[in-house]
């Protein structure tokens, strides 16, 4: 117990997943520490569903290796340590809110008598104990995705993989999903979110990896990532030739009037601006700034693509 | 409760919230009260002479009436069994339903045993409940009862779990669709290779006899549809099979003898089989 509980929360090695000739993920190795709030981002179909999967053991690995909490995944007692919101969420229709949840109490297994304090809480987190008694049939998308986070909760699990949580959510259901991500974290769970929501994860994360074509490009605290300068500038007059020249400037983000320079030096914005002006291009705002996440991600994914 | 029962549990408690028990009693309550009333007209029925049958003539009739409407109530069940049993993995699997059940401590084998062991419930419960509804419906009006009930409901109970073990095979892998009518489609070609097997052993030929065997082995739905005809029986139709040589046993809705005792151990070799073909289906199988 001494080694598993100063183990981190997530560990991998090489992990690596292929159906048939696809690879899905090649050769995953991270470590995620206890208490942290992990971002996981991604493109569409870059692995980030077949890690979750993996280490939750609804997959099996090609190769590699990874333990959950000291543990190696597929160890049945690890899961009673562990939460689960799955991106694809669905829970039984025919029960009410408060019946899944015990449902998840009974096979987490939680003693019966913490259920009804376990329950009470969970739904007051996520926001649904007034609805605690309906059917699931009648809840919204939104609902069901709170319903499910809830379910995540019980048991005050040590590490909870969060799977796109907020897919169905509104901009309020999306602040509340942050502020209980921070709780989580305050009282020492450790939180894998995944999520293709650039400002969420920017919001909340301690730490990223960004996955692409089944492999880490690039990982780090949010400082570490972000620590160069992006070029946002309006512009007309430019043809397609001129906007791929302008790609010796790096990644560009190229939204018609507006293009970003997603990394960008900024002691090369005036030379930035006589080629555009050289080009034929008439310059009405040139904007620098600290990179976001999504510039980086963007820049990312454009170095990996070369 | 250990995970199995949950599962279980899960299981008749959807099918009770679904309305589906509910829809199956009524209509059960219906074919019971318009077979008792068919019954009990066979009772005031009058020869050309104006006299009622006798009552061995009415008995004789009864039972053979009993046997098409037992069938019918085999059917029904092995249909349900299918229809239910097709969907009961896969449909969880494609909807995400199990995904956050399957990351709690729950071995894949305890939702396989758990899922089968609540409809084997249900399955069981509705097959005695239904024979023993239109048993007393049957007594009441026409004062027959069959020689062997508890072999009937035994027999018939058992179709419906085999029927509901071959889907639950194929609901590991198929859709619910396609796992439900392979199963609904293996159930009838079991019971016309059955006839066909009665045919060889009329004809005496016996490669048509080894057709009914196989499929015998194969889904033993129709061998033990047999020994539930075979518990409908009275002697007097028994005797009057037996004295029809090999030409009596050539009908699905008659048998000569019961189901032999390898047949039964080979019944409960067959439900292990397909549990742990399930089980192991359904382990390798990434979700």
């Amino acid at each position: 117990m001494g080694v598993a509980a100063a183990a981190p929360a997530i560990h991998t090695v090489d992990l690596t997943k292929r159906f048939g000739s696809t690879v899905a993920l090649a050769g995953l190795s991270m470590t995620v520490p206890r208490g942290e709030i992990f971002g996981f981002l991604g493109p569409n179909g870059a692995g980030k569903t077949t890690s979750v999967k993996l280490l939750l053991g609804l997959l099996k690995p090609t190769s590699g290796e990874a333990w959950l909490l000291g543990e190696p995944i597929g160890d049945l007692g690890t899961r009673r340590r562990i939460g689960y919101l799955p991106e694809l969420f669905r829970y039984q229709g025919w029960l009410d809110a408060r019946e899944v949840l015990a449902l998840h109490c009974e096979l987490a297994p939680l003693p019966r008598s913490t259920w009804k304090e376990e329950i009470a809480a969970a739904l007051d987190t996520v926001g649904l104990t007034d609805r605690a008694d309906d059917r699931v049939s009648t809840f919204s998308k939104g609902m069901q995705q709170r319903l499910g986070l809830a379910a995540a909760l019980v048991g005050k699990p040590e590490l909870v993989f969060l799977d796109e949580p907020t897919s169905a959510l509104d901009p309020v259901g999306r602040h509340d999903v942050r502020e209980i991500i921070r709780g989580l974290s305050d009282r020492g769970t450790a939180v894998f979110l995944n999520s293709h929501l650039l400002s969420e994860v920017e919001q909340v994360c301690d730490r990223v990896a960004v996955v692409d074509h089944g492999r880490v490009i690039a990982s780090g605290t949010m400082d570490e990532l972000l620590s160069g300068t992006a070029v946002k500038v309006r512009v007309s007059g430019l043809d397609d030739s001129a906007r791929t020249r302008l790609a010796a400037f790096g990644p560009l983000d190229d939204e018609g009037e507006h293009l970003t320079f997603t990394k960008l030096d900024i002691e090369r914005v005036p030379e930035l601006v006589s080629t555009i002006v050289a080009l034929g291009g008439r310059v009405y705002e040139v904007s620098p700034r600290h990179q976001t996440l999504e510039d980086r991600f963007l820049q990312l994914l454009h170095e990996d693509d070369k | 409760m250990a995970p199995v029962l949950v599962f279980a549990r899960l299981t008749v408690q959807e099918s009770s919230r679904r309305r589906l028990l509910l829809a199956l009693v009524i209509l059960t309550l219906l074919v019971v009260g318009f077979s008792a009333w068919g019954f009990n007209k066979i009772t005031t029925v009058t020869r050309s002479d104006g006299t009622v049958l006798p009552h061995d003539q009415v008995s004789l009739i009864t039972s053979q009436l009993l046997i098409v409407i037992t069938f019918m109530y085999s059917g029904v069940l092995a249909l349900s069994a299918a229809v239910v049993a097709g969907p009961l993995i896969s449909s969880e699997v494609e909807s995400g339903l199990l995904l956050s059940m399957l990351a709690r401590p729950v071995r894949r084998s305890e939702v396989v045993i758990g899922k089968w062991l609540g409809l084997a419930i249900l399955v069981t419960i509705y097959a005695a409940g239904s024979a023993l509804l239109e048993l007393t419906a049957v007594n009441w009006a026409t004062g027959y009862e069959p020689p062997h009930p508890v072999e009937l409901v035994l027999y018939v109970a058992a179709e419906g779990l085999a029927l509901l073990s071959l889907g639950l095979v194929l609901s590991t892998r198929l859709s619910g669709i396609t796992g439900g009518v392979i199963a609904l489609v293996a159930w009838l070609m079991a019971w016309i290779a059955g006839v066909v097997g009665d045919i060889g052993t009329g004809l005496q030929n016996s490669a048509l006899q080894n057709v009914g065997t196989i499929s015998h082995l194969l889904l033993p739905t129709d061998g033990l549809w047999r020994g539930a005809v075979y518990a409908m029986e009275p002697d007097v139709i028994l005797a009057a099979l037996r004295a029809a040589g090999t030409a009596g046993r050539a009908n699905p809705f008659s048998a000569v003898d019961p189901p032999p005792t390898a047949f039964l151990a080979w019944v409960v070799v067959w439900f292990g089989l397909m549990l742990t073909l399930s089980i192991w289906s359904f382990r390798t199988r990434e979700i």
